[in-house]
């Protein structure tokens, strides 16, 4: 019961949180908010499977770009509508030709797949409509984005933490530790990992619908940032990527720590921010929530004992 | 104009080959997935710009000192950053995860102290550019030099690995880095060694871009996909594969500019790119899975 | 070694001692005693390079030079220390945009400079609307300014639109070519991006309308690293001036292949990076000639006194487009505030209807824009001069054609 309690009470904690809380405050609530959305989507496939994508900003971009081009032609609800529709019939497509891609040709993959997907637009933008920048003047406020963005991110890990129960989940993580295995004992390998690449990369363009407002001048170099993709995978991996809550563990603190390093130290802080990769990959290779683990198993043992 | 093409593109081409020779190796041999070789490259570049503007050596003079240090610097990298992920991996396909989050870093960490060094400017210099006329068609001098670069490093690479016991070893530890040490091959040395080398490569092909491309210090990420989608065209760690790769690369870009759009170039790549790794993930050249 | 040395040493001291300012003034002066101007600004990214050239170093030259004249004078004739908060966008609009609110509702800053780039002031332009900051829009070429002035009235854009630059040069064009100098023949090549297409629509139209024939016309990719193919073509193409719309990567690129193919056309115009002091190194020496986007008047003592405190104070000359432009709009700045203070919407309503002393000359803004602006300018005799508007006092006669490589 407290499972469920205590995450719904934080939601409305964070709801009413603008309330009390300053213009900037609201703004790095919005970017904790995306980047735990981001991390968890992302995770929803990647964690289990173990298929690292950096496919994340293609969708996230895709889904900014639906918003540029449909704003003025149709009510706000519709485009997010299509925005989710066109991401996951993205997905679908890639999914059905590359699932069976494994390791590094993945990731590869999917990192040459955001920038096909930026260059197509690019091409098209430029040769059939004749315009690039494309403007959204949304009267949507800070706060309503805020919103939208909680509660896609609460989606998220409500979804995550059913599918973890369901029998999809079980043969992701069948997947996830051996495809052989998982294909001798009748998982359908190629459906079950379609569906949640398929689901991942709805949530993912949702992300980068609602974010757009924020932004009012879209641009393919501007919503096809690859790092986006690469913090997106930082993020879940520091926190634990197989877990329910790693993803947004994750992504928390080092969003705050990214604000923290580029507002102090703004000409050093790449250096800053490579060192603190290089540490998480050594320091807690298997996130955040295993280390806790582990260190909490160190101090009582019996405890684990008595719960296992 | 078809002997244009053909000739733009094939020196093209050498200067992507250079580029990706390196890459390869590393991650063919050390297993390494790195993504900070860019970074690297550029480095060097930024060096030899150093030397030229301060020093007046001329690139092609501070080529084999750029070398040697790549190499020290591939060395030390693996030794301090790689090793020890390896070691916890334990041969699972957690290091492919680990090398890519720590390269990752590595590439902040490099880019960062470019941009503190040598600021956010384009840099470039000039630097042999006067036109060569080869079988009728005017080619820039740098560019035919890194091309030239590219062939002799390419196939001194390519008969070392395939005539000496040297390269016998490397080519067993990329075939099967499980079992080579059954056979009294000491994989660490042979990792350390395909890496430094890697990087040292990384450092030639920096310096020939320093001759004839504009650059930033945030440009690494650029080189480091170029290199990336030759080498998986190539076969990862396959060495006449990315050669290979490099120029059939070089030929699509410039058909593609003066045929069909130079706005598709960039995409032609990253389709023929994907389409490769859909259809022969194990590159063209590979025959092995 | 010596000259980038120099300039990390510069730089790193000109860090050293705004840092030390900042903090000095605000440890010794009580809250209230010292003006907050922030900004933040590309330090990291792809947009780092842009806003390295023409915005940062301009906004430290200005903090300086005011600080160590004893800082802003308010309209009571007291002056106070600038002091300054900085932070690195990133190059991505959700970090600048955040930081913006951050400047405004956490530091409270009194005053916004704008980011460098078009996209990069349309991100933050609501926001500065809605908490009332003047912004001051020097970096962001768009043919929508007027639209942009409208919707948010304390705006103003300082760099002119896409179809300004692409008339200004088919008119030396088509004066070159009335005199039998060209023929009617152009080649143009136009980056994707949208400061490249905003060129390219703008100056279709104006060739056309001009009597000229576009025989190739061709859009590159952002990322092209090699432009052997696209020269070669624009060499058959028959045209006698090769026109670019491009970015500094494209404009060095493309000098460099120019000269090493022997590509010898009698205009040859590029657009962003041929005013940059690096320029004439780039090319081997042999701008001269070399046409490109925007110029000053480089006879202006007020100009050569400008180009005499950037090289000093940064160790590199400035660029002859935006740079001196960005520096006006400080300057601007610094007279509105001496003339009605720190009050947002008084700053706003004297930008936009006063008249300004600044390095660029007397300006005074139409509708919130800058419209006198230079077009086109040519490297000659060793300085970027300005050759359109033909009639603006301090034009210099283009030379067409250029001398060979």
């Amino acid at each position: 019961m407290i499972r469920i309690l205590l995450p719904l009470i934080g939601l409305a904690l964070l709801t009413v949180l603008p309330n009390y809380i300053s213009d900037y405050g609201l703004g790095l609530l919005i970017g904790a908010a995306t980047y735990v959305t981001l991390a968890s989507a992302w995770a929803l496939f990647s964690g289990q499977t173990h298929y690292i994508s950096l496919a994340t900003v293609a969708f996230y971009g895709t889904g900014a770009y639906t918003v540029a081009v449909l704003n003025e032609a149709l009510p706000y609800p519709a485009v997010l509508a299509c925005a989710a529709l066109i991401g996951g019939a993205m997905a679908l497509v890639v999914g059905l030709s590359t699932l069976r891609l494994q390791g590094v040709y993945f990731v590869i993959f999917s990192f040459g797949l955001a920038e096909l997907t930026r260059q197509l637009i690019t091409w098209y933008e430029v040769n059939v409509t004749g315009t690039l920048g494309r403007y959204i003047f949304l009267d949507i406020t800070t706060r309503q984005i805020y919103w939208q963005m909680l509660a896609l991110g609460a989606a998220t890990l409500a979804l995550t933490a059913w599918i973890n129960r369901s029998r999809l989940g079980l043969a992701l993580r069948v997947i996830g530790d051996d495809e052989t295995v998982a294909a001798h004992s009748g998982i359908n390998l190629a459906r079950t990992k379609l569906i949640a690449f398929v689901l991942s990369a709805m949530i993912l363009t949702l992300a980068g619908a609602i974010t757009s407002p924020r932004y009012v001048y879209v641009e393919p170099a501007i919503v096809f940032n690859p790092t986006v993709s690469f913090l997106t995978v930082i993020m879940a991996l520091l926190g634990g990527a197989n877990r329910l809550w790693g993803p947004a563990l994750g992504a928390v603190p080092l969003f705050l720590a990214f604000e923290y390093l580029s507002s102090n130290f703004p000409d050093t802080y790449p250096i800053f921010l490579g060192l603190l990769f290089i540490g998480v990959v050594f320091l807690v290779p298997n996130g955040l929530l295993a280390k806790l683990e582990t260190l909490t198993a160190r101090k009582a043992p019996q405890t684990k004992e008595a719960r296992t | 104009m078809l002997m244009t093409t053909l000739i733009l593109g094939l020196v093209l081409g050498g200067t992507y080959a250079l580029l990706a020779l390196g890459l390869t190796l590393q991650y063919g041999i050390a297993r390494i997935m790195n993504l900070a070789y860019g970074e690297l490259t550029l480095a060097a570049a930024f060096l030899v710009v150093a030397f030229f503007q301060g020093a007046g050596l001329s690139p092609l003079l501070s080529l084999p000192a750029i070398a040697l240090a790549g190499y020290g610097a591939g060395w030390l990298l693996y030794q301090v950053m790689m090793r020890p992920l390896v070691a916890r991996s334990g041969g699972s396909g957690r290091l492919e995860v680990d090398s890519i989050l720590a390269t990752f870093g590595l590439l902040f960490l490099i880019q960062g102290v470019l941009l503190v060094s040598f600021g956010a400017d384009f840099t470039s210099i000039s630097y042999l550019d006067r036109g060569v006329s080869v079988l009728g068609v005017s080619v820039a001098l740098n560019r035919l030099i890194a091309f030239g670069i590219c062939i002799l490093a390419g196939t001194a690479l390519v008969t070392a690995l395939r005539t000496t016991s040297w390269g016998l070893r490397m080519r067993a530890v990329a075939l099967t880095p499980g079992s080579a040490p059954l056979v009294g091959i000491d994989v660490n040395r042979v990792a350390r060694q395909g890496f430094a080398l890697g990087s040292a490569l990384a450092a030639i092909g920096g310096a020939s871009v320093s001759m004839y491309q504009t650059f930033s210090a945030t440009d690494g990420v650029v080189f480091t996909m170029k290199a990336l989608v030759i080498v998986i065209m190539g076969g990862v760690g396959n060495v006449p594969g990315a050669l290979a790769a490099g120029f059939a690369l070089g030929l699509l870009e410039t058909f593609v500019a003066t045929a069909i759009d130079p706005g598709l170039t960039l995409a032609a790549t990253f389709a023929i790119f994907l389409a490769v790794l859909l259809w022969r993930p194990q590159g063209l050249f590979g025959a092995r899975s | 070694m010596t000259g980038i040395s120099r300039r990390a040493a510069l730089r790193a001291l000109s860090f050293g001692v705004t840092s030390t300012l900042a903090l000095t003034a605000g440890m010794a002066l009580a809250e209230g005693d010292t003006v907050k101007i922030g900004y933040a600004v590309a330090r990291t990214g792809p947009s780092a390079t842009g806003a390295g050239i023409t915005t940062i170093p301009n906004y430290e030259l200005w903090v300086d030079s005011v600080n160590k004249a004893g800082g802003l004078t308010l309209p009571d004739g007291s002056k106070k220390m600038i002091e300054v908060v900085e932070y690195d966008n990133r190059s991505a609009n959700q970090d600048l945009v955040r930081a913006i609110e951050r400047l405004a509702s956490q530091d409270k800053v009194d005053l916004i400079l704008p980011p460098w780039g078009t996209g990069a002031n349309l991100a933050i332009a609501p926001l500065m609307a809605k908490f009332g900051y003047p912004q001051l829009a020097v970096t962001a070429v768009t043919d929508k300014a007027p639209e942009f002035a409208a919707r948010w009235d304390r705006s103003f854009w300082m760099l002119g639109g896409g179809h300004d630059y692409a008339k200004g040069l088919v008119d030396v064009l088509a004066a070159a070519r009335d005199a039998g100098t060209i023929n009617g023949k152009v080649a143009v090549v136009s980056v994707a991006d949208g400061f490249g297409i905003d060129l390219i629509n703008g100056a279709r139209p104006a060739f056309e309308e001009a009597g000229f024939e576009l025989v190739y016309d061709k859009t590159y990719p952002l990322g092209t690293s090699d432009f052997a193919a696209l020269m070669s073509e624009a060499q058959g193409s028959g045209a006698d001036s090769f026109v670019a719309f491009s970015y500094p990567p494209g404009s060095f690129g493309m000098t460099k292949t120019a000269q090493s193919m022997g590509y010898n056309p009698k205009v040859f115009y590029i657009s962003v990076g041929g005013a940059f002091p690096i320029y004439p190194g780039v090319a081997d020496g042999k701008a001269e000639g070399v046409m490109a986007i925007g110029g000053v008047n480089a006879d202006s003592p007020a100009i050569q006194d400008y180009f005499a405190r950037h090289t000093e104070f940064t160790g590199k000359a400035p660029d002859s487009w935006a740079s001196a432009i960005t520096y006006a709009s400080l300057e601007m700045l610094e007279q509105a505030v001496e003339r009605v203070g720190l009050d947002h919407a008084a700053l706003a309503a004297e930008l936009s209807g006063g008249t300004f002393e600044t390095v660029i000359g007397e300006v005074k803004l139409e509708d919130n824009q800058l419209r006198d602006l230079w077009w086109v300018g040519q490297w000659q005799g060793g300085a970027f001069r300005a050759v359109n508007p033909g009639d603006k006092d301090g034009a210099s006669a283009p030379v067409i054609p250029k001398p060979e490589w």
